[in-house]
This record gives structure tokens, sequence and C-alpha cells, in this order.
């Protein structure tokens, strides 16, 4: 879907430094060869299934169908792949890649801190030196991920700009790289950032939905009548999304971070408050105010709370082929501890945001109707802020 | 002659940034005032924007106070006014694609010309999007600045043969920020640049001593201080002018 100049319709595009341009192509060169390349694909594939636990589990949610009385409910457990969420699906593939061009050293922005310990974990199987950018508000939301970054051997640097969040992770790491490119690879953690990223990591994470399809067909002989994901930059949705882009009869929901409510300022909700824009390299939707200064955006999900999202999303959503609603923090958390008690799985909080949008829309459908809800992460990780969240201090 | 070019013609050329409203548009434009009337053959008007990725921690800082003291796209297009009522070397403006993209860019450009802005510097728009503003540029006759980085090599020439105004080279790897050593064979590059093109090349990113300004004017057609200038900013605030100014007239005199 990707054009030769990285462009998904208007979106996408490389707006980045003159210093990074020959970055990215050396990038793209050595992406368009390695994909194609037998040894490569084989090494990949190695790592993501005797690794990572590949493929991850299709699973059918039984009491959570019955409950809810509508749509069969399907929960693809990203959850369970190692280091407990999708992102290491892209990291194994492109901390391969950066190896193979040469490279010795990764760096990565963070937000919940699960692309950094992904990143983290494939720097120290694959023997690199590695720097992790954490948004400092984010470093105190997710402390437990900033151990076990340090305890991988990665470097943690507390981003202190901006909002202290994923966007000023985002502009540090990518300040890094220009300071810094003969021996570092900048491991970008979604489908964002400039081409050739949106099309690397979407490639990289569309094993979700390959095996979605696969299992599905198998368990019900048939395809789903909706995926749903929920989407920050959009890595995961766009992973669940790509392989049914050309099922027209599935439909594809995202879900965004709408915060305290997509009528406040304390929003994430990107395509439901956003205007297009260009930043971070891409032209996409982001939320920004009349001059186009970007919005200090608000989620509890440090994953989700990112101003802009991936350009293949903002095409699919110009052109109709994909939905993207938005979920409040505490439809979220009602969901973080609905899944818990009902399904024994304590998903992601990012996760949450679709395990809630299924809850609404499950019981209206028809029994025979097919739901499959990425759980794109384990939830071990926001214990701590969402008992905060209900007023409980636990210490971590 | 364009006033661009205008400010290459006689010896080398001493280019002053400035980021608009840090820490307030009266103080902004005393500075301009200062730089010009102290030697500044041209000056880099700053707009903020919230996430300069460009930028070193000092420009950040700058963009970050300007934004809260309230400045705005449109108050620096009055500010610019103001200041074309006796200013005379060109100006062009450095600020981030979204900033006129968002504005809705055939506005924002044709206000630039209106108003004697001479050249847009965007550092988040390569040779391969600028096809996105170059051709209203050209409708309004503002020019659109290209930047040449250490890492260009092989696209220098390609960079060269369409520039237009006068050719930024990015003196380090890096965001914007002073540095005690400037490492890149800068020299070769200029090289190249002329061999492509006839328009003025100017130096800038780390620079703040007069040792280091003419040695980078010496190989190029002039220097660029950015962070220097911004950091006497940070520390007199709205006294700043008068310092502005003699570290200009320093800067200026080197040189000579």
């Amino acid at each position: 879907m990707t054009n030769p100049n990285g462009r998904f319709g208007i979106h996408g595009g490389q707006y980045i430094p003159e210093t990074l341009m020959n970055a990215v192509i050396e990038l793209e060169n050595a992406y368009n060869h390695y994909k194609n390349d037998p040894e490569f694909n084989r090494e990949l594939e190695t790592l993501l299934n005797e690794y990572a636990g590949r493929p991850s589990r299709l699973y059918f949610a039984e009491k959570m169908t019955k409950d809810l009385g509508g749509a069969k409910i399907y929960l693809k457990r990203e959850d369970l792949n190692h280091t407990g969420a999708h992102k290491i699906n892209n990291v194994l593939g492109q901390a391969l890649l950066a190896k193979k061009m040469g490279k010795t050293r990764l760096i990565a922005e963070t937000g919940a801190g699960q692309h950094g310990v992904a990143t983290a974990t494939a720097a120290a199987l694959l023997g690199m030196e590695c720097v992790v950018f954490m948004g400092e508000e984010d470093t105190k939301r997710q402390a437990l991920n900033v151990y076990r970054m340090r305890l991988l051997g990665a470097e943690v640097i507390p981003v202190k700009t901006g909002t202290a969040t994923l966007k000023d992770a985002v502009s540090e790491a990518m300040r890094e790289w220009t300071s810094r490119i003969d021996d570092t690879h900048y491991c970008l953690g979604s489908v964002m950032g400039p081409h050739p990223f949106p099309t690397i990591v979407r490639d990289f994470q569309a094993v979700i939905s390959k095996e979605i399809k696969e299992q599905i067909l198998e368990k019900e002989g048939r395809l789903p009548d909706m995926v749903i994901a929920c989407v920050g930059g959009g890595s995961n949705a766009i992973g669940s999304f790509y392989n049914f882009v050309e099922d027209k009869d599935v439909r594809l929901v995202g879900c965004e971070a709408a915060g305290k409510g997509i009528d406040t300022f304390e929003t994430a909700a990107t395509m439901n408050t956003g205007r297009l824009g260009i930043f971070h390299g891409m032209k996409s939707y982001f939320c920004q105010d009349e001059y186009g200064q970007i919005a200090p955006v608000y989620s509890i999900s440090a994953g989700l709370d990112y101003p802009g999202i991936g350009p293949e999303h903002a095409h699919l959503h110009d052109i109709g082929r994909a939905e993207y609603v938005p979920i409040t923090d505490e439809e979220a958390v009602c969901a973080f501890e609905y899944l818990s008690r009902m399904e024994g799985i304590i998903p992601a909080i990012e996760s949450a945001h679709a395990v809630a949008y299924a809850m609404k829309v499950a019981p209206g459908m028809r029994k025979d109707d097919i739901i499959v809800i990425t759980v794109s992460g384990r939830g071990d990780k926001d214990c701590a802020a969402i008992a905060r969240y209900r007023g409980e201090d636990i210490h971590e | 002659m364009s006033r661009i070019a205008e400010a290459f013609s006689d010896g080398k050329a001493f280019i002053a940034f400035i980021t608009c409203g840090d820490p307030d548009l009266e103080t902004t434009a005393a500075a301009v005032r200062s730089a010009v009337g102290n030697g500044a053959d041209l000056i880099e008007l700053g707009i903020p924007f919230s996430d300069p990725t460009a930028e070193g921690p000092t420009i950040q800082g700058a963009n970050i106070r300007a934004l809260k003291g309230g400045v705005t796209t449109d108050k620096v297009f009055d500010l610019v006014r103001e200041l074309r009522k006796d200013v005379t070397v060109p100006m062009v403006f450095m600020t981030y694609a979204n900033v006129v993209f968002s504005y809705g860019a055939d506005r924002f450009i044709s206000i630039c010309g209106d108003i004697g802005i001479d050249g847009l510097i965007l550092p988040d728009l390569p040779f391969e999007e600028k096809e996105e503003f170059l051709p209203i540029c050209h409708r309004y006759g503002v020019d659109l600045i290209s930047l040449i980085a250490p890492t260009s090599e092989n696209r220098i020439a390609m960079i060269a043969k369409e520039a237009e105004g006068f050719l930024y080279i990015v003196s380090s790897l890096g965001v914007t920020g002073t540095r005690s050593e400037i490492k890149t064979d800068l020299g070769s590059i200029v090289k190249v640049v002329r061999e492509n093109t006839d328009i003025p090349c100017a130096i800038g990113f780390g620079i703040s001593t007069p040792e280091q300004a003419k040695a980078m004017a010496d190989i190029s057609d002039g220097a660029i201080v950015g962070s220097a200038i911004i950091k006497i900013l940070e520390r007199y605030g709205r006294d700043a002018p008068e310092h502005v100014g003699e570290y200009v007239r320093s800067m200026k005199d080197a040189l000579r």
C-alpha cells in the first residue's frame, strides 16, 4: 500500500532534517534488500518462534462472550509474547536488520516502556548497545519497566522537555540520531515517523493479522466481522488490520485514547480531535492548536499518550476503510478490571481501550458474529497506576 | 539584485538568528535593530514551535519561553511589519514545516512576501519534500533556503543545483548549539557547492567565537550564529539588545 516515496494517500513522506536523509535512504535500501532475503527471513522467523514464542494464541473468550450476550469474542494474545507485548515483533525485525547493516547500537523511544523493554531485550540478545529515551513523566508512571530496561543492560535517559511524555521521547531520539548515525540505528517503535519506518514497522507487525486469519479460519471456517485494536501511533492496530484490508466485510476499528473525554483538553484522540499536519517526519493527523503548535495530550495510558497517528491509519480513515473511536480513561480502566475478573487475563491499559469498545458493541451484535480483539500487551506494568486511579496506593 | 544577494555582495556575511518573542516581542525588535546597527548582514527570525526537533537545549528553551509568553505566528508577522519600517537588511524566517502548513501554506507565504520576508528556512523540509512549499514560494517571491549537512555527501550537488537565496551549510552532526570544535571537512563540501551553484553559502551550527566565525567565513561566504545570541537573551532578558549588539560587532569585526 506504500507508494514509492513513502506516501499513504496524502500522508507519510520524509519531513526530516537533511542530516538524516542519507540514513533513511540507507535504511530503505537495506530493508528492500533483506526483506526478500531467504536467510534473513529464516533467521527472523526462528527468533519470532523460538525466542518470542510465536505464533501467539487466538483464544475464544467464552465467559466474556456469554456475559456480554452478543457476538463471539476472540482475543489475539500478543500479551503472551516474550517481553509481554506485540512490540517484540517489530524490534526483532529491526534489530536483526540493523545488525546486518553493521550497526552496533540501538536507540529507541518508549512511552509505556514496552517498546523500550523489547528493544533492550533484542539488544541484549544480539549483543548490541542500547539507549532508550523515555519521558520523565512516563519513567514515574512505568517505574517497573525502567528497571527492566536497566536490568537488560540498556541506558534509560529521562526526557524532561515539553510534556515529558512519548512525543518528547521521540523528539529526543531523533535529535540523538542526528548526532550519531554511523554506528546507530533508530529502532522506532510504531508505524510513524519518516518513510520507510511506517512501512517497515507495519510489515514486521503484519504477522498479527496473518496469524489471526489462519487461526480464525481454522476455528470458525470464516473471517471475523470485526477486528478491534488500540491505537496510539498504531503499530498493533496496523498489524491486526493489514491482512484484512482487502477483505471489505471485516470491520476494522481502532480505539484511541480519549483521556478525560474528547470534549476536554485532556485527551489524546488524534482522529477525533486532531487535524492534518506535519510532525515527527510525517504528514498525518495531529492534535494541535490553530497555529500548528503540537498539543500537550493526555491519557492514563502512557503508550497511547501521543499527539499523532501513523500515516497509514490516517489514510485508512480518509478512505473509510477503518473506523477510529474514542475510549475514555474510565472506560479503559473498567475494561481492564472486567477482563481480569471475567477471563483471568490482565490486559495492558492500552489494550483495555480495545476491550472497552468490544464491551460496548458486542451485546448489540448477533450471536454468530465474530469479534477479534488484539490484546497487545499484558497489564502487570499498569497495576500500580490503575490502583492509584482507584484511590489505592500500592507502592511497587 | 535581491536583498539576500546584496547581503553577500560586500565581503563575508554575518547572519544572526533570534527567536521571536524571547523574552518578548519588544525585546526581539530591539535586539534585531541592535544586531543590524552593529553589522549583521542578514537576520534569521525564528518563529517558535512547540517541538523543535533540530534544536539543542538553548534554542529549545527560547522556543518554550516565547510560546509561554503568548507569541503566535500573527504576532510575529506584526513584528516584521514594524521592523520593516526601518530595517533594510534581508530577513528570513526559520521555523518548522507544521507552522507554515497549519497556517495554510499559501496564506503564510503570501504574507511573507507582503511584509518583506525574503526567505524561509525549514529544517524539517528536505530536498525530497520541498515541492510542498516551493511553487508557493515562487509565486510570492520568497526564497526557500536549502540546507546541506555533513552527511549529505552524494546529495550536495543535487541540492546545490536547485538552491536559491543562499545555502545553509550545517557544520556538524546533531542539533543546534555552541561547540568547542567543528570537525567536519567543510572545505570539501563548499568545493562541491561551488561547482554546482553561484549562490552564496554560509555555515551555521556550533559557531560562537569570533575565531570560529572567521574560520568558517574564510572557507565560505558567511557565518550563521544562533545559540550564542540566544544565550545572551537568556542571560540578560529585556536588557539583552545592547549586549547582542556588542557581540554582533565583535563577530562582524572578525569577518572584515
